[in-house]
């Protein structure tokens, strides 16, 4: 949105007048009252757009076969400036790696997504969502099950071809 | 066949009118809550309370619901006995007003013709300033009790501008008393109907005086100093919770609603509508409509379609004077205090000193040269719509009020009367 100004002249005293300006006043609210141009979300009716780009509660992709894509490589617990990573890692028979724990702390979480951007196989990323809201904080530490079985989408990253991202 | 209702039959429908009456006047208070919030959020692009039930049109009744059971605070070095005594002292005289307000053509019942006025005593409107001014008690006693500098500001307010809007409305009001030659408001709104004009326009600055100084005394923004909560956080109820707090705000909207129906009854022909055909007065037992050319009264015709649509009128006449209060509340800003007093003393009560002088003389005037009935009416609408546009162009465009946007230029004098108590928009002249 562009900022434009817009210069009032300040009237002579002796031509203004309190009354005028109070019938006015009332006209305008009178004609806001009759025709409102209502902007109030009326929210659980209506879904709020969230941005492509919007950074929410984390989510962890899947390959087909329902195994989580994270390779357990770690380095999003070493970038993540939060600290709310907590990760062990494991290897399996044929010497792929996996995590055997993977939880995050949506308190501690900044929601800077510098986890999604580190990560080489796409894994773990941040999401499109804000309605986290739990009735006790224990809640808040997600495993890797429920980042697995998160619903909503995941956050864009940033293009530096294309910033305003459109 | 007209005859008034008597004996046990009176006593049940007074006993009728005041269970009806108080369950209408509690809901449209109610009502008119619901009413304030959603329409100053139309006015500011909003769309206020929608939730409960279609429309929010429960809203009123979870408020209520929620302020009965809330926990109620006292504050510990509160006076218990007065905090407990201010909110029924602002409650009670707010709703017992409405008791001389006559707001329907009488009912014809099978035991003898109704009135459709609680108590029609002689003294209505002696009673209403009487009992709408202890109102104010109420607002005094809770605020000082409350040991509280917040809410002690806002009683004192309430005092101060009770005092000096008390004598502007009452002063505003004899005109009235002059045209309608009596204080009973059956006979006032009887009186608007034989003239064939509603008091507003032959009194229209008379009408403007109370309008205002009824907006004081109901403290109403602008003139709402008593709460004023940018300065005083809520005045005088901030110590107020739950039911109590309920109750001071019953009172303030219960006010509003006589006020509304006082301008209805007292300028705008109370329940009357256009035409004769539904006037309808006691005179010497009889209920008549009007007089004919030798002067012998004419009987009424009460009917019950007329009462019910009479009373319509009135309910769209008050209606329109609560949106009034609402409308203009969300409309124009606090004055300051100093400004208050200075239009209350120097400019209210002045100006409906001297509009009685005119009227009186006009009327005595029109009486001698013998010109009475709608003439002297319509004299007396020319020579108020004189005084009224002579009052708006002495008090307006910086001769004694000023617009918002007066400010003096850098360096320049003061353009009106000068520095303190000039009634601005603006705070005190900034000079920059």
């Amino acid at each position: 949105m562009t900022i434009t100004t817009k210069v009032i002249q300040r009237p002579d005293p002796e031509r203004t007048s309190y009354l005028r300006a109070a019938f006015k006043g009332m006209a305008l609210t009178l004609r806001h009252m009759v025709s409102p141009k209502t902007v109030t979300q009326q929210y659980p009716e209506e879904p709020t757009e969230l941005s492509p780009r919007w950074r929410g509660t984390h989510v962890m992709e899947v390959h087909a076969d329902g195994r989580p894509k994270c390779v357990a490589c770690g380095l999003c617990p070493t970038v993540c400036p939060a600290n709310c990573i907590r990760l062990v890692g494991g290897e399996d028979d044929q010497g792929n790696r996996y995590p055997i724990v993977f939880e995050i702390d949506e308190f501690r979480c900044i929601f800077c997504g510098m986890c999604q951007e580190v990560c080489p196989v796409e894994a773990i990323h941040v999401g499109r969502d804000f309605e986290n809201a739990e009735y006790t904080r224990d809640r808040f530490v997600y495993d890797l099950d429920r980042l697995m079985q998160q619903g909503h989408p995941s956050a864009l990253l940033w293009d530096p071809a294309d910033p305003s991202g459109e | 066949m007209n005859t008034p209702i008597a004996g046990l039959p009176l006593l049940l429908s007074s006993s009728i009118k005041i269970a009806i009456m108080f369950g209408v006047v509690m809901l449209t208070v109610a009502y008119t809550t619901l009413a304030e919030r959603r329409i100053s959020a139309f006015i500011q692009d909003r769309l206020g309370p929608n939730r409960v039930g279609p429309f929010g049109l429960l809203q009123p009744i979870a408020d209520g619901l929620k302020n009965l059971v809330k926990e109620e605070a006292l504050p510990g070095t509160a006076s218990k006995f007065y905090f407990t005594l201010g909110p029924m002292l602002a409650m009670v005289p707010a709703l017992i007003t409405f008791a001389v307000v006559p707001f329907a053509a009488p009912l014809p019942t099978p035991w003898g013709v109704v009135d459709m006025i609680i108590a029609d005593v002689p003294i209505g409107l002696l009673y209403i300033l009487a009992i709408s001014s202890l109102g104010v008690y109420g607002i005094v006693i809770g605020g000082w009790a409350s040991n509280n500098k917040y809410a002690f500001l806002g009683a004192l307010r309430a005092s101060a501008q009770m005092v000096s809007y008390e004598v502007a409305l009452g002063l505003s009001l004899i005109v009235v008393l002059m045209m309608a030659g009596n204080v009973t408001l059956t006979e006032i709104v009887w009186r608007q109907q034989q003239l064939g004009l509603w008091f507003a326009l032959p009194l229209s600055l008379g009408f403007i005086l109370f309008v205002v100084s009824a907006f004081a005394e109901t403290n109403r923004l602008p003139f709402d100093m008593p709460e004023a909560e940018s300065e005083l956080i809520t005045g005088f109820h901030t110590e107020y919770s739950a039911m109590k707090f309920s109750m001071f705000f019953i009172a303030e909207y219960s006010h509003m609603l006589t006020a509304s129906a006082l301008m209805a009854t007292l300028f705008f022909g109370g329940w009357d509508l256009p035409g004769s055909w539904d006037d309808a007065f006691w005179y010497q037992g009889e209920l008549i409509r009007g007089f004919d050319s030798v002067g012998s009264p004419i009987a009424a015709a009460p009917a019950v379609w007329k009462t019910l649509l009479t009373f319509v009128g009135f309910a769209a006449k008050t209606a329109f004077f609560l949106f009034l209060y609402i409308w203009i509340r969300w409309t124009l800003p606090r004055f300051r205090y100093d400004q208050v007093m200075q239009l209350g003393w120097k400019i209210m009560l002045p100006t409906a000193l001297a509009y009685i002088m005119v009227v009186s003389g006009t009327i005595l005037i029109l009486e001698q040269v013998g010109v009475t009935g709608f003439l002297q009416g319509l004299a007396l609408t020319g020579v108020s719509a004189i005084c009224t546009v002579a009052f708006v162009f002495v008090l307006d465009r910086g001769r004694i009020i000023e617009g918002a946007a007066a400010r003096p230029k850098p360096g320049a004098p003061r353009a009106s009367t000068g520095g303190h108590g000039v009634i601005s928009g603006e705070g005190a002249p900034t000079g920059d």
